[in-house]
């Protein structure tokens, strides 16, 4: 029999497993991190750049300015609403795929649009909305004057439905299938209905990946500033399209410095209630 | 009821490809404008292939998915390997820091290494922004759901396996090479596979960490539609989706024969 590794020989393989994905995840996700929040201590100089006094000047702006909460508010309202839509157009969908006799066809046609391109995914609703788009087409053949949905705070609620409805149903697909049917019939055999029977039998069995679906949808739906930027061009300002100005034509890093971490603020918060409810193997499920 | 989930999942479904089907239809309309069909044409997909500037586009987004890759699965699957293995101090902080480039909103994460670079060129003149820097960010976040997809599998690794490996005298490159890395590599290899798409899709996180002559796909995509519709861009996009279909097809083939 071998002897058991020294100290020494154990400390050598952790730092040869751990140490340089851990020498990453510090260098470049870690500090990133904490240079933000340096910046977004700081003032704008006249060129643009970051430079002294600091103070909080960035947040008190930001939350003093009503046309800055507007646009947190305005963001976490598309965000929620869309992600409302996507859930209602997700979860029977998640059943249907489950059961159905061509479960992995079906899936793969969920796949697809989920490993399409992004901004593809975005460019086609601009195909669809346009002024000589699909749909106006449609009105136009109808002989109905054409409608201006472009740029327009719809689009950007469709789209932003569109782009992650695959995010939500996936893990969603996944709690489906853990699914303890037997539940289902003891429900029966007590004598429920069948609406009672699936809220108390097999929609609590589904919450779990419920709220994975929510956060995974969620999130970027609120920190996205492509869909907004190409769909709602300039009628519909969002966080993400805040933070990006401010660190393009604005030339003001400071500000969209202290944007960010508002936004990261946000994202945590939400995290830690998710993590509060859900315990820690909830995190896992993100993935 | 059942009539009911299909007639709403096949709804769902025209909802998902329509707009991808009028992009495939549009990109063999003659008509440069609108979506009346006026004639069957490939004349797009000539000048998109008759544009070198596109071949560039796409060497470049193919250099940073395959380097990034790469990279970021050899380092993913040993930062697993450790977690898994070793209980150390700092363990539940690497942890929380693994979630965050998962979690925390892609533009977020795009300014905060903008800034980092910017922040280490005052200091020594480098790294210019470019297809370097660019593939440094992509790794950034590759390596967080590398490490995750494949610390899944090793958790599901039965432990006695390499203890017999051990005990049998092997060392422990040996084992790993032996014994454990055969065993997690379905998981090594959707790690990578994951990793390469998130690299190929990406749009904000290169848009921030992007220099001149370092412009991917995406990126001009994303000019172009700046500009205006333009079919030539029907064509790249009919050609993209085309590709992605293709690979998911042979995917899921490979794995079922596999299984």
């Amino acid at each position: 029999m071998r002897e058991a590794a020294t100290p020494w020989e154990r400390l050598r393989q952790m730092l040869l497993t751990i140490g340089p994905g851990a020498f990453w995840l510090v260098l470049f996700v870690l500090i990133p991190t904490l240079i933000m929040l340096v910046a977004s201590l700081m003032s704008r100089g006249s060129l643009g750049q970051l430079v002294p006094p600091f103070g909080l000047h960035n947040y008190l702006r930001f939350f003093s300015d009503p046309l800055f909460v507007e646009i947190i508010g305005r963001s976490l309202w598309i965000g929620f609403w869309s992600t409302v839509f996507i859930m209602l157009l997700g979860y029977p969908l998640a059943f249907y795929v489950a059961q159905s006799r061509y479960k992995e066809a079906l899936l793969l046609l969920v796949v697809i649009p989920f490993f399409t391109n992004f901004l593809i995914r975005v460019y086609a609703w601009i195909v669809v909305f346009q002024k000589e788009g699909l749909i106006n087409g449609l009105i136009t053949a109808f002989g109905l004057p054409p409608a201006e949905l472009l740029p327009s705070t719809f689009a950007v609620y469709v789209a932003t439905v569109y782009t992650y409805l695959p995010f939500f149903v996936l893990p969603l697909y996944a709690a489906v299938e853990r699914i303890d049917w037997s539940q289902l019939e003891a429900a029966y055999d007590l004598g429920a209905r069948p609406i009672r029977a699936f809220w108390e039998a097999i929609f609590p069995q589904t919450v779990p990946g419920l709220f994975a679906g929510f956060l995974l949808v969620f999130i970027p739906a609120v920190g996205t500033f492509v869909i907004a930027d190409l769909l709602g061009g300039g009628k519909v300002t969002l966080v993400g399209n805040l933070i990006q100005l401010q660190f393009g034509s604005a030339q003001n890093w400071a500000f969209g410095s202290a944007a960010s971490m508002v936004l990261m603020a946000m994202v945590l918060l939400g995290l830690w209630l998710y993590a509060r409810t859900q315990g820690e193997k909830g995190l896992d499920k993100l993935v | 009821m059942r009539r009911w989930l299909s007639f709403h999942a096949w709804l769902v479904f025209a909802f998902l490809y329509l707009p991808i089907l009028v992009i495939v239809a549009l990109s063999f309309n003659q008509s440069r404008f609108g979506v009346r069909f006026t004639g069957f044409t490939f004349d797009w997909y000539i000048r998109l292939f008759s544009n070198e500037r596109i071949l560039e586009y796409l060497t470049n987004t193919l250099i940073v998915a395959v380097v990034s890759t790469l990279v970021s699965t050899v380092l993913g699957t040993l930062l697993a390997l450790g977690l898994v293995r070793y209980r150390f101090r700092w363990q539940n902080a690497l942890r929380y820091l693994l979630y965050v480039p998962v979690v925390v909103p892609d533009v977020v994460m795009g300014i905060s290494l903008l800034l980092l670079f910017d922040v280490v060129r005052d200091a020594i003149g480098w790294p210019r922004l470019s297809l370097f820097t660019i593939i440094l960010a992509h790794i950034s976040f590759q390596i967080a759901y590398v490490t995750l997809v494949v610390r899944a599998r090793l958790m599901l690794l039965d432990p006695t396996l390499e203890e017999a490996a051990k005990d049998l005298g092997a060392t422990p490159w040996l084992t790993f090479r032996e014994v454990t890395l055969p065993l997690i590599m379905p998981g090594v290899v959707s790690g990578a596979l994951l990793a390469f798409s998130l690299s190929l899709d990406d749009f904000v996180v290169t848009f921030f960490t992007a220099g001149p002559g370092s412009t991917t796909l995406p990126l001009y995509i994303y000019s172009s539609v700046k500009l205006g519709v333009s079919p030539e861009i029907h064509a790249l996009s009919t050609l993209m989706v085309g590709i992605t279909i293709l690979v998911l097809l042979l995917g899921t083939l490979f794995w079922r024969k596999r299984s």
